[in-house]
């Protein structure tokens, strides 16, 4: 297992990965500023390495002053955190409805399959701008709207997983032995399908990173103030001809973060599960 | 194939009766409408009397028929902006520029992607492979309205090449369909790649090479031919993502479509506007995927028997 970390495929990205989880989970002792504090004398700043820049800021600041590099520290923060929550809650209700249908079979299997495929088949990102509308921005709602995009895959997976060993030896063993089912599916099952769910979750880090941002991009995201990257993007935009590094650099995060975890979900799912590897992705 | 077909059109009729049910219910949820119809000094009455005509003292299921009635009249409600114009009046009116910019992108798509996956899966390991991924990883890893950004920036404000936005010439339309198409040429790329691989082994390919027929025309045309069967798979999320994705690049291209509709409707919370064309947008992609399904069953006979 440790060699795997030797294979420069999974330890460059798994590197940069890690460091994105470093400054999102220590965001606040990090940024030099308040991601919310914005000052008029120090309105539109370049970035230090431009003629008239100033070290204070590396970043430069954006429209009301305030540090672009604070608020991309804890954009990561508001990104990462509705990465974490959306995959929890899709990855545990996907999986476990997963396991049940193929633990279980029968009738159960099939509503819950035709479920799957039933929201595997619609505009899911259209569902959350009508959220986004009725409900307004809100934190919250996007993890909400994210979760019901992903759970499907899991599902999905988490059955076809379970279909593979429920009918080997020591499944057969448990049952005789008389354990409940819900205790074999617990203590025997998910231990053996939690491999390829994880690989998948790695997959679906980056589809949850630039949908979070499509939806602070279109105003139904986080909203402002908070410093999404999304949202930071949006703001950038009207000032593309005279200050384009408030476009480029929060841009430039998502691509990192997502090139990152993306190549390192692909070479995770070569050497453990090959299978996966073969999807062209989709957000 | 009869059977099939039926099936299919069964699934797609649920899936848009949900997506009916979603709608119609989170309309019901974006405040008091009658609020808006009284003044100040209406009686309870009064309320009453709006409610009864609006139809909203019936119940819930009866006032869903009734929405569904009218939907099916292509009555959409109105826009609440401006003349109040009828939400379907305006989605006819956007389409056709959404059309003609998801058909260019995917005209590209394949004209670039499908040599370049046929190019990676022949030079498998050199240069041409590892930058062919490169591409695919990369138009995967980036968010499409960023692109669009960028690409303006670059090549509208710094080097005066294209226009930076709207709509007209051909020129509009380099900057936006070179943005959508980005992410279907990675997946064309990859899709194209991975079964040429695998089809560059069979027996039948071993054959037309032992019969001496020239590399190029097994490439070409034995090789390529069965190739294309996953990307035809893939046609409705490849069309799905330029649905999604034309709200996002029309937004930032002021492109005339039905993605800018959307994105105009959520600035003023519109809600008649956003509903009808979240329902027709859902219309389509579900449409869409069900013609490849079919398309699919049809060039491949085991999907027919075999799957489900």
């Amino acid at each position: 297992m440790l060699s795997m970390f030797r294979n420069p495929a999974i330890a460059i990205p798994g590197a940069v990965s890690l460091f994105m989880v470093c400054i999102a989970l220590f965001a606040p002792v990090l940024a030099p500023f308040d991601p919310l504090a914005g000052s008029l004398e120090a309105r539109l700043l370049p970035p230090a390495w431009e003629a008239n820049g100033d070290m204070a800021h590396l970043l430069g600041t954006d429209r009301m002053g305030r540090d672009v590099l604070s608020r991309l520290i804890h954009g990561a923060q508001i990104s990462l955190s509705v990465v974490a929550l959306a995959l929890l809650i899709a990855g545990s209700i996907g999986s476990a409805l997963g396991i049940v249908a193929g633990y279980v079979g029968g009738l159960t299997e099939a509503l819950l399959m035709r479920l799957v495929d039933l929201a595997l088949s619609l505009p899911i990102i259209l569902i959350a701008l009508l959220f986004g509308v009725v409900f307004g921005p809100d934190f919250g709602n996007i993890v909400i709207i994210i979760s019901l995009v992903l759970w499907s895959q899991f599902a999905r997976m988490a059955r076809s997983e379970t279909l593979k060993i429920k009918n080997s030896e020591f499944i057969d063993l448990a049952r005789t032995a008389g354990l409940h089912p819900i205790a074999i599916m617990v203590r025997h099952i998910v231990p053996n399908v939690a491999g390829p769910l994880i690989v998948l979750a790695t997959l679906q880090v980056g589809t949850v990173i630039i949908i979070e941002a499509s939806l602070s991009f279109l105003g139904v995201g986080v909203p402002p103030p908070t410093p999404a990257w999304g949202s930071m993007i949006a703001e950038g935009r009207s000032y593309i001809v005279s200050e384009p590094w408030l476009c480029i650099i929060p841009g430039l995060a998502i691509l990192i973060t997502v090139l990152a975890v993306n190549m390192l979900g692909d070479a995770l799912a070569e050497t453990l599960n090959p299978e996966l590897a073969r999807r062209p992705g989709g957000h | 194939m009869l059977s099939f077909i039926s099936k299919r059109f069964g699934e797609m009729a649920v899936a848009l009766l949900l997506m009916s049910v979603v709608v119609f219910l989170l309309g019901r949820m974006t405040g008091d409408p009658v609020a808006l119809l009284l003044s100040d000094y209406s009686t309870p009455q009064d309320r009453a009397r709006v409610e009864q005509e609006l139809g909203l003292d019936r119940p819930l299921v009866e006032q869903y028929g009734a929405f569904i009635v009218n939907v099916l009249k292509g009555e959409l409600g109105n826009s609440i902006m401006g003349d109040q114009s009828p939400a379907a009046d305006l989605i006819l009116e956007r389409f056709p520029a959404s059309l003609q910019l998801a058909g260019v992108a995917l005209l590209i798509s394949f004209l670039i992607g499908v040599p370049l996956g046929v190019v990676a899966a022949t030079h498998r390991g050199k240069t041409l492979d590892v930058a062919a991924r490169l591409v695919a990883l990369i138009g995967q890893s980036v968010p499409i309205f960023w692109l669009g950004i960028m690409l303006m920036y670059f090549f509208s404000v710094r080097l005066h090449l294209l226009p930076t936005s709207g709509y007209g010439t051909a020129a509009h339309f380099v900057l936006p369909a070179a943005t959508m198409s980005l992410f279907t040429i990675a997946a064309v790329t990859r899709l194209v790649r991975a079964s040429m691989v695998d089809i560059l082994n069979a027996e039948y390919i071993k054959l037309a090479r032992i019969k001496g027929l020239s590399e190029s025309v097994v490439i070409w045309k034995h090789a390529l031919r069965n190739s294309l069967i996953p990307v035809l798979t893939f046609m409705g999320s490849f069309f799905a993502n330029m649905i999604t994705g034309a709200v996002v690049i029309e937004t930032v291209f002021a492109w005339p479509g039905i993605g800018r509709l959307a994105y105009e409707a959520i600035l003023n919370r519109d809600f008649p506007v956003i509903q009808a064309v979240v329902l027709f947008m859902t219309a389509l992609f579900i449409g869409a995927n069900l013609v490849v399904d079919l398309l699919y069953a049809w060039v491949d006979p085991r999907i027919r028997y075999g799957r489900r």
